[in-house]
C-alpha cells in the first residue's frame, strides 16, 4: 500500500459515492412501491420531495467521478516514478491487474450517471413523471457499480508496492522486480487512421442527421447512441495509436495520459473534453429515444434526444478537428 | 376560472392526530371578480386558499384551472403555474428584510429568467401606480405598514398574474388603510384580474367591492352569497 | 439558454446579497473553511516543494553511483578497480569521486568535504556553501583553519561562496583540490570514495547496473531513479501521515458545515418559505444554495491557498515548522522554489470542498423542500 493524499482522496471519493447511492436505495425502493402521482397523500408528497434529493445525489456522484477520474490519472502519472520501468501513468496503472479495470469502471460509472441525469431531466419535463420507476430501478443498479469501483480501486492501491531502497543507505537492487509494461499496445498508425476517421465521420453524420431531421425516429436515436459508444472507443484508439505520437513527436510513445501534462501544454484537455462531452451526450440521446413511445413523452423525448445529438455532433466534430490539427501541426512524419 | 370539486385535505395522515381541515368542498370561482372566503379561525379558509392558490395539493378531489385538471401535478409544475397565474399577498406581508422595496418586488421574477432590466422597469411602473416611487430604495423594514402592504401588492403583480390571492390582507391595517386597500382591489378587478381573499373583517366582507362571499365552518362550505344579486 | 443564464445570474445575485446580509454567520464559516484549506495547503505545498527540491537536486547527479562493499559495509575503491569496470555500452562518462565528512567541533556541525569533478580548485583554496558563510561569518578572501583528524591544523583561503539557490545540497559543502583532500584526510593515494557513472539513455541504466554487478560482485550500484523513488515515497508517506492526523480536523469541519447548513436561523427559514410561496421552485432554491456553497468554497479555497502559498514560500513555513521539525532533517534556511501542480490542487479540492458539499447536501435539500404554504400556516 502506498500511503499518500491523492490515494486517500480517491478512496474517499469512491467510498462517498457508494455510501450516497447505498443510502438512497431504501428510498428508491419506497418510490418503486408506493409512487402514486394521482394521490395527494402526505406519503406521496414526501416521496416527491425525496426525488429532489436523489437528483442532487446523482449529480454529485457524477461530478465526483469526473474529478476522481482526472485525479486517478494524474496520480498514476505521479506514482510512475515509484515503479521500475514505468515511464508514465500507463506503467503505474499496469503495476497490477486492477489499475486499468479501476479506471474503466470509473468511466462507466460516470457515463451511466450522466445518462441517468439526462433521463431525469427528461422525466422532470413531463407532467406525469412517466419514467419515475425506470429511473429508480436504474439507480438501484448503480449501487453495485459504485461498489465495484471502490473494490477495484482499493485492490489496486493496496497491492501497490513501490520499488524503493529499503534499508537506510543501502540499496536493494531490485533486479528480480518485474518491470511493468510501460506502453499500451496500439494499432498500426495507417489502419488506425482509416478506422478513426471512418467511425468518427459516421458518428458525426448520424448525430447531425438525428439532430436536424424531422422524423427523429427511435432507430436513428439508437444508432446515435451506438455510434457514440463506437466513436468514443475509436477516439481513444486514435489518440493512442497516432494522435499521441504526433503530439509527443516520438514514433513509439503511445500514452493517452501524458498529453494532459504541462510538458505538452495540456493539449489532452482540448481532445478529451469534447470527446467525453460528445460521448456522454450521444449515449444519452440514444437512451432517451427509448422512451419516445410513452404518451406524455411523445413530443418531449425526441426533442431532448435531438438536442443531445446536436451536442454530440458538435463535440465529435470539434474533437476530430482538434485531433487533425494536432496531426497536421506536428513535426513528426509517420506516413510517407 | 377556478373550479374545486370535492376537495378534502388531511394533516398528519395516518397518525393518531390525523385531522381533516377540509371535508369535501365544491367551489367555482368566476373570473374578474372579488371573492371572499369568510369563517371563524379553524374553519379551513386558509387551507382552502392554499389549495386555490396552488400552494398545496389537496389530499383528495379535483382542481381545475381554466378547464385543465391540475390537482395531480407535482410541485415542479404546480409552481410554474402558480408563478405565472397567481400573485400572493400575505397577512404578515412576508417581505424579505434587508432588501429594498424594489428588490423585494422583483423576487418572484427571478425564477422566470426575465432580464433584470425588464423586471426593474415593470417594478418601477407598479411602484408609480401605488405612489411609492419615492420609497423605491428604502429597506422594507423601514417602511410603514401601509407602505409595506403596497410593496407586497407590487410584488404580487410583478409577473402579471390573472388571479390575486390575499390572506387576511387587512388584519394589520387600520380602517383608513383597509379602505384604501379595497379601492386598490376594486381597480385590479376592474382591470380583469380575479381576486380571492380570506377575511373575517366586516369592513371587507360587507364592502361593495366584494362580489361574492363564501362562508366556511369546520372544513365545509355553508353558504355562498352573491353581492351583485343581493 | 439565455433565460437559464439570466436565471442563474438572478440566483447568484440573490445569494451573494443574502451572504452579505448575514455577515457574522457567513464570516464564521468562511474563516473556519479558509483555515482548513490553509493548513492542508501549507502541509501539501511544503512537502511538494521539498520533494521538488530533492528531484531538482538529484537531476544533476550521476545516473549510477558505484560503491564497494566489504562485509556489507561501504569501503574505499582500490586502485585499478575503475579500470576493471572497463568500457560498458551506454556509459558516457565514468569518474572516481572523493568526498567525506568533517566534524567541526567549534560549530558542532558536520561539513561535507568534496573534490569537485566538474571544476578545479587550486591547492590551498576552498569554496564553501552558504551555511558555512552564515555560521562562521565567512566571505570570499577570508582564511579558515580546520584541524584534521590526525591533529594537524590546515589553513585554506576561501575563494568563493556557492550560490544560495542550491542551498539544500550545497549548504554544508566545502570544495577543495584533490591534493588538499588527500593530505587533509591522509587519504590513500589512488583510492576513491565511490565511482560515478553517467548513462545517457534512461532505458539503459538498469542494464548497466546489472552488468556492473556481474563484473564486480563486491560492488553495489545505486541508481538515481531508485533514490528518487525512495524520496518520493518518503515524502508522500509523510504527507499522508500528516493528512491522516488532520482528518480529524476535516471531519470536524464537515460536522461544523453540516450544523451551519442544518441550523438555519428563523429568519432564513422564513425567507425560504417566502421565496417558495411567491413562486420559487424547490430546484430554484437548491440552485440558489448551490451557488452559495460554490461562492463560499471558492472564496475559502482561494484565500486559504494564497495564504498557504505565502506562508510556505515567503514565510518559510513558520507557523507549522515546530510541528514538522522532526522530519525537516534538512537545513532550516533554504527558500523553496514555488511550484503548484494540478494533482495537488485537485487533491486539496477533494479534501476540502467535497466534505463541505457532502455535509450540506441534505440540509440544503430539507430547507429547499419547505412547503410553499408554510408562510400562510404560520
Amino acid at each position: 500500500m502506498i500511503f499518500q493524499p491523492a490515494i486517500i482522496a480517491l478512496l474517499l471519493a469512491a467510498g462517498l459515492s457508494l455510501v450516497m447511492l447505498a443510502a438512497a436505495s431504501p428510498f428508491a425502493l419506497q418510490v418503486l412501491r408506493h409512487w402514486d402521482l394521482g394521490s395527494g397523500s402526505e406519503r406521496q408528497l414526501r416521496l416527491e420531495r425525496m426525488t429532489y434529493l436523489f437528483s442532487m445525489l446523482v449529480a454529485l456522484v457524477c461530478g465526483l467521478q469526473l474529478l476522481a477520474t482526472l485525479l486517478f490519472v494524474f496520480n498514476a502519472d505521479k506514482m510512475s516514478v515509484m515503479f521500475v520501468g514505468a515511464m508514465c501513468a500507463v506503467g503505474a496503472l499496469n503495476a497490477n491487474e486492477y489499475g486499468f479495470p479501476a479506471l474503466y469502471a470509473q468511466l462507466v460509472l460516470f457515463f451511466v450517471a450522466t445518462s441517468w441525469l439526462a433521463v431525469n431531466r427528461l422525466d422532470n419535463s413531463a407532467r406525469d413523471y412517466p419514467l419515475i420507476r425506470v429511473k429508480y430501478v436504474l439507480l438501484l443498479t448503480y449501487v453495485p457499480l459504485a461498489a465495484l469501483v471502490l473494490w477495484l480501486q482499493f485492490n489496486y492501491f493496496i497491492r501497490l508496492e513501490a520499488d524503493v531502497i529499503t534499508s537506510c543507505c543501502g540499496s536493494m537492487f531490485s533486479e528480480e522486480a518485474d518491470t511493468v509494461a510501460s506502453e499500451v499496445s496500439a494499432m498500426a498508425p495507417r489502419d488506425a487512421m482509416i478506422l478513426f476517421y471512418a467511425v468518427m465521420s459516421a458518428a458525426i453524420l448520424l448525430a447531425a442527421w438525428h439532430w436536424k431531421s424531422a422524423t427523429r425516429g427511435i432507430w436513428s436515436g439508437l444508432a446515435v447512441g451506438a455510434s457514440a459508444i463506437g466513436a468514443f472507443f475509436a477516439g481513444l484508439m486514435g489518440v493512442v495509436a497516432f494522435v499521441s505520437l504526433y503530439i509527443y513527436e516520438h514514433p513509439n510513445h503511445h500514452c493517452p495520459f501524458c498529453i494532459l501534462k504541462p510538458e505538452y501544454d495540456y493539449q489532452g484537455y482540448a481532445l478529451y473534453v469534447p470527446l467525453f462531452t460528445a460521448a456522454a451526450a450521444g449515449l444519452a440521446a440514444g437512451v432517451l429515444t427509448l422512451f419516445a413511445r410513452r404518451p406524455s413523452l411523445a413530443a418531449l423525448a425526441p426533442r431532448a434526444s435531438a438536442r443531445l445529438a446536436g451536442i454530440a455532433a458538435l463535440g465529435f466534430a470539434l474533437f476530430l478537428a482538434v485531433a487533425s490539427f494536432m496531426v497536421l501541426n506536428s513535426n513528426l512524419i509517420l506516413l510517407d | 376560472m377556478l373550479e374545486l370539486a370535492n376537495i378534502r385535505k388531511a394533516f398528519n395522515q395516518g397518525q393518531h392526530n390525523e385531522y381533516w381541515a377540509l371535508k369535501g368542498i365544491d367551489i367555482d370561482i368566476p373570473p374578474a371578480q372579488v371573492n371572499v372566503l369568510k369563517g371563524p379561525s379553524g374553519s379551513g379558509k386558509t387551507t382552502l386558499l392554499t389549495i386555490l392558490g396552488c400552494l398545496a395539493r389537496p389530499t383528495e378531489g379535483r382542481v381545475r384551472l381554466k378547464g385543465e385538471d391540475i390537482s395531480g401535478l407535482p410541485e415542479r409544475f404546480l409552481t410554474e403555474i402558480r408563478r405565472s397565474t397567481f400573485g400572493f399577498i400575505f397577512q404578515q406581508f412576508n417581505l424579505v428584510r434587508g432588501l429594498s422595496a424594489v428588490e423585494n418586488i422583483i423576487l418572484p421574477g427571478y425564477p422566470t429568467g426575465t432580464p433584470r432590466g425588464r423586471l426593474l422597469e415593470r417594478a418601477e411602473a407598479l411602484l408609480a401606480e401605488m405612489q411609492l416611487s419615492h420609497r423605491r430604495d428604502a429597506k422594507v423594514e423601514w417602511l410603514s405598514g401601509g407602505e409595506q402592504q403596497r410593496v407586497a401588492i407590487c410584488r404580487a403583480l410583478i409577473n402579471d398574474p390573472e388571479i390575486l390571492i390575499a390572506d387576511e390582507p387587512t388584519a394589520n391595517l387600520d380602517s383608513k388603510l383597509s379602505a384604501e386597500f379595497l379601492v386598490i382591489l376594486q381597480r385590479l378587478a376592474a382591470a380583469g384580474r380575479t381576486v380571492i381573499l380570506t377575511s373575517h373583517d366586516p369592513l371587507v366582507v360587507e364592502s361593495d367591492v366584494v362580489d361574492r362571499v363564501y362562508s366556511l365552518r369546520d372544513g365545509q362550505l355553508i353558504g355562498v352569497q352573491d353581492k351583485a344579486i343581493a | 439558454m439565455n433565460r437559464w443564464i439570466e436565471k442563474q445570474r438572478h440566483l447568484i445575485d440573490f445569494t451573494a446579497n443574502s451572504l452579505a446580509r448575514r455577515k457574522a454567520r457567513s464570516l464564521g464559516l468562511l474563516v473556519v473553511y479558509t483555515l482548513l484549506v490553509f493548513v492542508l495547503a501549507s502541509v501539501s505545498l511544503y512537502t511538494h516543494a521539498l520533494r521538488n527540491e530533492a528531484t531538482r537536486v538529484l537531476a544533476g547527479t550521476p545516473e549510477i553511483v558505484l560503491q564497494r562493499l566489504i562485509a556489507g559495509r561501504h569501503d574505499l575503491i582500490p586502485p585499478g578497480y575503475m579500470d576493471s569496470v572497463g568500457r560498458l555500452r551506454g556509459v558516457q562518462k565514468i569518474e572516481g569521486r572523493l568526498w567525506g565528512y568533517y566534524y567541526d567541533s567549534v560549530m558542532k556541525a558536520n561539513y561535507t568535504f568534496m573534490v569537485p569533478t566538474d571544476r578545479t580548485v587550486a591547492d590551498g583554496e576552498i569554496i564553501v556553501g552558504p551555511a558555512l558563510e552564515r555560521s562562521r561569518g565567512l566571505a570570499a578572501g577570508n582564511g579558515i583553519s580546520f584541524r584534521s583528524y590526525s591533529g594537524e591544523l590546515h589553513t585554506f583561503i576561501i575563494t568563493e561562496v556557492l550560490p544560495h539557490e542550491s542551498e539544500l545540497v550545497s549548504a554544508d559543502l566545502v570544495l577543495m583540490s584533490e591534493a588538499d583532500f588527500r593530505r587533509f584526510f591522509t587519504y590513500p593515494e589512488g583510492q576513491y570514495t565511490d565511482i560515478a557513472l553517467w548513462v545517457a539513455n534512461p532505458r539503459e541504466v538498469r542494464n548497466v547496473g546489472l552488468k556492473l554487478m556481474e563484473k564486480l560482485p563486491d560492488s553495489r550500484p545505486i541508481l538515481r531513479e531508485e533514490v528518487l523513488r525512495t524520496y518520493a515515497s518518503i515524502f508522500d508517506w509523510r504527507e499522508g501521515m500528516m493528512l491522516a492526523l488532520l482528518s480529524a480536523a476535516i471531519l470536524a469541519f464537515g460536522i461544523f458545515a453540516w450544523e451551519k447548513a442544518a441550523g438555519l436561523s428563523a429568519e432564513e427559514k422564513r425567507e425560504i418559505g417566502i421565496l417558495k410561496a411567491i413562486g420559487w421552485e424547490t430546484g430554484d432554491v437548491i440552485a440558489m444554495k448551490f451557488w452559495e456553497g460554490l461562492l463560499i468554497s471558492l472564496l475559502a479555497f482561494l484565500l486559504g491557498y494564497v495564504a498557504a502559498y505565502i506562508h510556505v514560500f515567503h514565510g518559510n513555513f513558520a507557523l507549522l515548522q515546530p510541528v514538522l521539525k522532526g522530519w525537516a532533517v534538512l537545513y532550516p534556511s533554504f527558500s523553496l522554489t514555488p511550484k503548484i501542480d494540478g494533482l495537488q490542487v485537485a487533491t486539496l479540492f477533494l479534501f476540502t470542498v467535497l466534505p463541505y458539499t457532502a455535509a450540506t447536501l441534505v440540509p440544503i435539500w430539507s430547507a429547499a423542500t419547505t412547503d410553499p404554504d408554510t408562510v400562510m400556516r404560520g
